[in-house]
């Protein structure tokens, strides 16, 4: 089976490293951006199947990486994972394109069982 | 009638004076300001009453008193000219014999006695008449008694009458017990020496004249002489001729009247008058208390009329006063409620938001935990150089699961219910509430509790967010079952309330909340199944569903007599484009 390409995005860098480690250890190649700008980069520069976003990051909201990865021809498909989540960003994300949206903490079966179900959805 | 009655009393009895325990006591001294609203009221009302009534009686009284001295001293008046005319119609008769006959012809025989009995047709009461020289002897007589040849010299009367002209004497009871009176005129001087023409009068007329007054029962009239001694009978001052009780009046040329104090019968009204040219003074008389017997009916009349403005006026007092005190109280109540509703609104409302923020801050710690835990875990199972450890593996695995389970409950916290869709979507709330209580078939039969559903035919779908509503009703739902016994009964009624929202009750016939409980229920993290897997969110999180529904949750309970929630929804729930409640 090909390897899941994603990109974990989230200004916590130790759960970013670790479930970044984890996804790895499940089969995943996962990579890490710290906040808005570094993750449009990674976009910019390289193909993803996949990204996990946070809402809340230093420089610019998760919601702009989810706006602007259209402009990039970014394709990855995007699952919002986030401690802050209300109804409001709910709505805000899946109408920006966003596959599903999580909450932390989540169990780490759960959350590549969701990751995969997300990228086998339409291809 | 009794219920009229019930009513009455219910209007005006003062609910502030002893409030129930439960209900609120207020903020004022309502008894103080019932009391002064009564006494000022009263005060206002009753005084001018009070001072217009005694001015009322005083002037009244006064009226009637002058009306009643008037009409006496008008009656003496009277009385008193036909007295006079009396007196002066025989002494002017006597005037004219004299004028008339001479000396001579008096004297000779017979002649008097044809006098005597002219005066006698023409005036009646005449007795007797004799005539007397200028040397006081008696020259002639006719009459009764056997008079011839009395000398009267050095008598009194013989004196003044030669000096006035005229006399009369006092009363005498003469000629067969009946009174009498002399009286004597001189001849004119010019005709030669003066002789007298000297009369025994019988008063039984004038005496008839006094008694047929009309006085009333106390009222009498009759003469007395300047010594006060009765001159014509009195029915209640003494007997002809003896001392008048009532003392001689002061002399006046004009009729009087005075209130004499008599200390057997109490005031008197006298009226009295000086007889001119005699010694008699005419006296008229009536008890005072009498003459004021109208004054006593009037006094009457007026002491009823007091008296029943006095209790109509403290009546309407009263009523108006605990009327006022009533509505203070159920405004000042009324208040009360509205406020501390608010204010339990307003603390629910923060601690969500405090609840929520918590959840937050709580969930990326929570999650580096989370994934470090994982991590070390992972590592310990799939690589091979950390050769697995169970012990290790167990103190992970209870490290994930305490991560799991705040986890839950930050998520709880956050209030989020979103199965299926979060959109907003018309829905048969018949339908949601029976969906809701399959869930609960299998436990009400095996506990024999009986399940009533009524939603009102007439209530139309409902646009609402249906997860929502449904983990609303299955939170309530499933409370209710836990806190009734075996056989106990749940009601859940839906009927439209207004124009535009619903109303669904809940309604169980358990354990009921105690009072402590109920100022508590809605907040987070309260519970009174610690020990008992209950986090004390379930109803936090219902009342935040709620308030996100647009709606508001009360609920009603007594302790061992079972609870009932009441929901109180939009049938359209309004798009909210910023959600702000989300965190409440």
């Amino acid at each position: 089976m090909k390897q899941l390409r994603l990109l974990i995005v989230d200004d916590e860098r130790h759960f970013a490293d670790a479930l970044a480690e984890r996804l790895e250890l499940r089969g995943f190649k996962a990579q890490t951006a710290y906040d808005a700008a570094q993750a449009l980069e990674a976009l910019g520069s390289a193909e993803f199947d996949l990204v996990l976003l946070d809402l809340r990051l230093p420089d610019r909201p998760g919601t702009d990486v989810l706006r602007e990865m259209p402009g990039l021809g970014a394709e990855a498909r995007v699952v919002v994972l986030t401690g802050h989540g209300s109804d409001a960003d709910y709505k805000e994300c899946m109408g920006l394109g966003a596959k599903d949206f999580l909450h932390k903490p989540i169990a780490i079966r759960e959350l590549s069982e969701i990751l995969l179900r997300v990228h086998k959805e339409e291809s | 009638m009794n219920r009229l009655t019930a009513l009455l009393v219910q209007a005006v009895r003062p609910r502030f004076l002893n409030p129930p325990d439960m209900a609120y006591r207020g903020v004022r001294d309502y008894r103080r300001v019932w009391f002064l609203s009564i006494a000022g009221l009263a005060a206002v009302s009753l005084i001018p009453l009070l001072i217009l009534t005694l001015t009322d009686y005083q002037l009244t009284r006064k009226a009637l008193q002058l009306e009643n001295t008037l009409r006496l001293v008008r009656i003496a008046s009277n009385t008193r000219r036909t007295v006079t005319h009396f007196l002066e119609e025989r002494i002017s008769a006597l005037h004219f014999v004299l004028e008339e006959e001479t000396y001579d012809r008096l004297r000779s025989p017979g002649h008097l006695e044809a006098v005597l009995k002219n005066l006698k047709v023409g005036f009646g009461g005449v007795v007797d008449l004799g005539l007397i020289n200028a040397d006081g002897v008696q020259a002639a007589y006719a009459g009764p008694f056997e008079l011839i040849g009395k000398n009267y010299v050095g008598q009194p009367w013989l004196q003044e009458v030669r000096a006035k002209g005229a006399y009369v004497s006092d009363m005498f009871l003469g000629f067969r017990g009946a009174p009498h009176i002399v009286a004597a005129v001189a001849s004119d001087a010019a005709k030669g020496r003066g002789y007298f023409l000297r009369s025994t009068l019988d008063m039984e007329r004038l005496i008839n004249l006094l008694s047929i007054l009309d006085l009333g029962a106390s009222g009498d009239a009759f003469l007395i002489n300047r010594q006060g001694v009765l001159q014509t009978p009195s029915k209640f001052f003494g007997k002809v001729l003896d001392n008048s009780t009532l003392k001689v009046p002061p002399y006046s040329e004009h009729t009087q009247s005075a209130v004499v104090e008599d200390p057997e019968r109490g005031p008197i009204l006298v009226g009295y008058a000086y007889i001119k040219d005699s010694p008699f003074i005419l006296m008229v008389t009536r008890q005072q208390a009498e003459t004021m017997r109208a004054w006593m009916d009037i006094r009457l009349d007026l002491i009823w009329f007091l008296v029943a403005s006095i209790t109509v006026l403290l009546f309407a007092i009263y009523a108006i006063s605990t009327y006022m005190g009533n509505s203070l109280y159920e405004a000042d109540v009324k208040q009360a409620t509205a406020m501390s509703h608010m204010e339990s609104t307003n603390r629910l409302a923060s601690l969500g938001r405090l609840s929520a923020g918590v959840a937050h801050e709580i969930n990326n710690p929570l999650a580096v935990i989370n994934e470090k835990a994982g991590l070390i875990k992972d590592l310990l199972e799939l690589d091979p150089k950390y050769n697995a450890d169970e012990r290790l593996i167990g103190h992970l695995d209870s490290v994930l699961d305490s991560v799991d389970r705040c986890g839950r409950i930050t998520k709880q916290m956050l209030g989020f219910a979103r199965e299926g869709s979060v959109e907003i979507q018309p829905f048969s709330l018949d339908k949601v509430v029976r969906d809701v209580l399959s869930f609960f078939e299998k436990e009400a039969v095996y506990r024999s509790i009986d399940v009533n559903v009524a939603v009102a035919p007439s209530l139309p779908d409902i646009r609402s967010d249906r997860g929502k509503l449904m983990q609303v009703l299955l939170n309530i739902v499933g409370n209710a079952f836990q806190a009734m016994r075996n056989g106990d009964s749940l009601n859940v009624t839906a009927e439209p309330h207004g124009e535009d929202r619903v109303k669904i009750r809940i309604q169980d016939t358990g354990a009921g909340i105690s009072k402590e409980n109920m100022k508590q229920i809605f907040e987070p993290f309260f519970t009174t199944k610690s020990g008992k897997g209950g986090s004390g969110l379930g109803l936090s999180i219902t009342y935040g569903l709620v308030r996100k529904l647009q709606g508001a949750i009360d609920v009603q309970s007594e302790e061992g007599a079972g609870a009932a929630f009441t929901i109180d929804l939009p049938l359209t729930i309004r798009e909210v484009r910023n959600d702000e409640s989300a965190a409440g």
